[in-house]
């Protein structure tokens, strides 16, 4: 790995740690999951993922899937 | 079973060899050096020594012989993955996380209060306590739940033990939390007291707030980074700005509050903030106190490696008789319940039980994240040690003590504590308050405002400049005012949803938390719950906190003795019998410290009963005493330790029923030939994958 591509990965685990602090996961794991095992589903924007995310962490159980 | 111990190379045994000899010198030279004051690095440097130890050899010891995790079984992350909750997630990401859900204000107040005995005492628990009691408990019950889908503290201790004990803990755990919100609402009261430039600062927070949640909402959604970063800008310019609105003759008076006004605002911002969209208010807040609290943390450790302050508060004070002004009782019990979070806190048992091992990716990652991140939370209890053992001891106890024992003016708290050995004179508590920015230091009990000069000092050591000191310190008092109250608005939340749950039961539609008057009923029901022990803290004769953090380190050792008595009958289940003391001894331990303590609690000199027929003896005489100034006020602090006494009675209560439970089910286990535990069945993690 050149030192530029560690850099990224370490940006990459910093922003998805401090994220997952908010309560926020990772939103293109997310897609692909939904890509691999629910291509019916309309994939959210962004935006839209958030704020169902936000909703859920204060609400103490949060959403399920499978 | 696949766990392969690989030999370690003749390079790891010295390496292993020099570590404990380096670490045992430094812990022979912070508890045997006396009367001459020692570096903080002795201790910092033996934290870490006694830490990496016990990570590599007794937690190894746990991970393999008495959880004997399986890094080829799939986690419930790889088998449930949902992209959402249940997502195989990084192991350095996990610990983050964990760890950031894990530190809180307790780590930081529990040793600054512990350290009117001391830095010795406070020192060797948490080092020890967290080594054997707290970060086992967090280990062992991410482990039990990894095995059990990620499931709850609720939820195992009902499947372990039946329905009945999954209740009564439940209860327990609403109690506790109602009893941590008073606490640490009353924390930001005590710092706030009188402080027209930390109430300014901290009631800036909230515009700021909503404008990083209109920002989030409408013109950048969901762009956390960058709104924290703005946040954080306008939150240091409210600093500085705060300065002025001191030194202002019409903007101070708005900010300069006494305790009881500060409870009400309090009680009334707890409720709105719960009530109001999440997005608006709480979230905001939120990320900025996530992001605050970790720079913080680390800039301390930065602070303090730097600094190398010399510790000037002896290794053992006199007050270890129990005689101490900051919270009463000997040794023991009372050491072992005040330093709870950062030595064992039972309130990780449901960080362990909650997230976390829905994201962990592997089983043999359990061990950083569950012991190690507990480890990290004590080394942050040793740095607030640090901090307040580093003060001038005169100080310490000038802002420690309450004010029913040092009088309320700089001259006599500085007579009464030169008494007691600590030599100081009121020019020094004068000019400390001066150079913090405040009228005064006197009685501000709670840890906060301690832990603030201390690192405003360490700071102002490393980064010198005119005035700095106060902006230092009123950045530690926003700091912790600022994670503590989105504790506080969470916690409501929480709770309320708790109280519809149990509404629910008695009135079916109470529980549409959709339902704007069951959402109304029910949050004022809980703010009410710990609005009044905080309202009971804001008039309390002897400051409110040497009141009610015993009541709270009762109740969280009280859920940890829970946690671990689980671990303990888990391990019996599965007919580890052999390994049943490694959760059992500090379950046995807590038990008899919780049971201790609330009994000198319900009898004897120091107990709420003395102080109730104290204050009733002399109502009945027609006298009044301090700081009562009428006859309702009387018989007020008579009817608050009355409920005291009560809430240490169901505590106790809580703990004896629980043990019989736990006792019953042990015996059971024991008889049993085979295993009983409700553990998930094996699923290898290739099998998964595969698919």
């Amino acid at each position: 790995m050149t030192l530029r591509t560690q850099w990224q990965a370490f940006r990459k685990r910093a922003v998805q740690t401090a994220r997952l602090c908010c309560g926020v996961p990772d939103y293109e794991v997310y897609v692909q999951h939904l890509r691999e095992h629910h291509p019916e589903r309309k994939i959210p924007s962004y935006a839209e993922f958030f704020r169902e995310r936000q909703e859920a962490r204060y609400k103490g159980g949060g959403g399920r899937c499978c | 079973m696949h766990s392969a111990t690989v030999k370690p190379s003749p390079a790891a045994k010295i390496l292993w060899v020099a570590i404990a000899i380096v670490g045992a010198w430094c812990l022979g030279v912070v508890a045997l050096r006396r009367g001459e004051p020692i570096n903080a690095i002795w201790l910092v440097a033996a934290a870490i020594a006694v830490f990496v130890i016990g990570y590599r050899f007794y937690g190894k010891f746990i991970e393999h012989q008495v959880l004997r995790l399986d890094p080829s079984r799939a986690p419930p992350s790889v088998l449930r993955n949902d992209g959402l909750d249940y997502v195989p997630t990084d192991k350095w990401v996990v610990f983050g996380h964990h760890f950031a859900a894990i530190a809180g204000a307790g780590p930081l107040v529990g040793p600054v209060l512990a350290a009117q005995m001391g830095y010795l005492p406070g020192t060797m628990w948490i080092l020890f306590g967290v080594v054997f009691a707290g970060a086992v408990q967090d280990f062992m019950i991410l482990g039990l739940s990894l095995r059990r889908d990620g499931r709850s503290l609720g939820h195992m201790l009902r499947e372990e033990l039946g329905p009945l004990p999954g209740i009564v803990a439940m209860v327990g755990v609403l109690v506790l939390m109602m009893i941590v919100l008073a606490v640490l609402a009353l924390v930001v009261v005590k710092a706030l007291t009188h402080s027209p430039w930390g109430t300014f600062t901290v009631a800036a927070t909230i515009p700021i707030a909503l404008l990083m949640g209109v920002y989030l909402r409408w013109f950048r959604p969901g762009r956390i980074l960058e709104v924290s970063i703005i946040g954080l800008a306008l939150l240091l310019l409210s600093i500085w700005a705060g300065r002025f609105v001191a030194d202002s003759a019409s903007l101070a008076p708005i900010f300069d509050m006494d305790a009881k006004a500060l409870a009400w605002w309090l009680i009334g911002y707890g409720f709105c903030a719960s009530v109001l969209p999440v997005w608006l208010l709480l979230a905001p807040r939120d990320y900025l106190s996530t992001f605050l609290k970790i720079g913080t943390i680390a800039l301390l450790a930065l602070a303090i490696f730097l600094a190398a302050p010399m510790l000037q508060m002896p290794a053992v004070t006199k007050f270890i008789d129990g005689t101490g002004p900051v919270f009463a009782g000997n040794l023991f019990p009372f050491l072992f319940i005040t330093i709870a979070c950062g030595a064992v806190s039972g309130w990780h048992s449901i960080i362990a039980s909650g997230t976390t091992p829905k994201l962990l990716a592997n089983e043999g990652q359990a061990r950083m994240v569950g012991y190690g991140g507990m480890l990290m939370e004590a080394f942050v209890a040793i740095m607030a040690m640090v901090a307040a053992v580093s003060l001038h001891p005169g100080v310490y106890f000038a802002m420690n003590a309450p004010g029913a024992i040092i009088g309320t003016t700089v001259e006599h708290a500085a007579q009464v504590i030169s008494q007691w050995g600590f030599v100081v004179t009121p020019d020094e508590l004068v000019r400390t308050a001066k150079d913090v920015g405040e009228q005064s230091i006197l009685s501000r009990a709670g840890g906060a405002p301690t832990l603030a000069v201390g690192m405003a000092q360490l700071l102002h050591n490393i980064l010198p400049g005119e005035g700095m000191m106060a902006f230092w310190y009123h950045y530690a008092i926003l700091f912790e005012a600022l994670f503590i109250l989105t504790t506080v608005d969470a916690g409501t939340r929480v709770g309320r949803f708790m109280i519809q749950e149990i509404a629910g039961l008695i009135h079916k539609p109470l529980q549409a938390t959709e339902s704007w008057a069951g959402n109304l009923l029910a949050t004022a029901i809980c703010v009410a719950l710990w609005g009044y022990f905080l309202y009971q803290g804001a008039v309390d004769p002897l400051g409110g906190i040497n009141t009610l953090w015993p009541l709270f380190g009762i109740a969280n050792q009280m859920l940890a003795a829970i946690a671990l008595m689980l671990a303990t009958v888990v391990v019996v289940k599965l007919k580890r019998e052999r390994y049943v003391w490694v959760p059992g001894i500090p379950a046995i331990w807590l038990i008899v410290c919780t049971l201790a303590a609330g009994y000198e609690k319900l009898t004897g000199p120091i107990s709420f009963t003395a102080a109730a027929d104290k204050y009733a003896a002399a109502l009945a005489n027609g006298q009044l005493l301090a700081p009562a100034k009428t006859t309702a006020a009387m018989q007020q602090i008579i009817t608050n330790n009355r409920v005291d006494m009560l809430m240490t009675g169901i505590f106790m209560a809580l703990v004896v029923v629980m043990v019989l439970f736990c006792l019953n089910a042990l015996v059971k286990a024991w008889k049993t030939n085979h295993p009983t535990a409700h553990e998930e069945p094996y699923v290898a993690l290739g099998d998964v994958a595969a698919h």
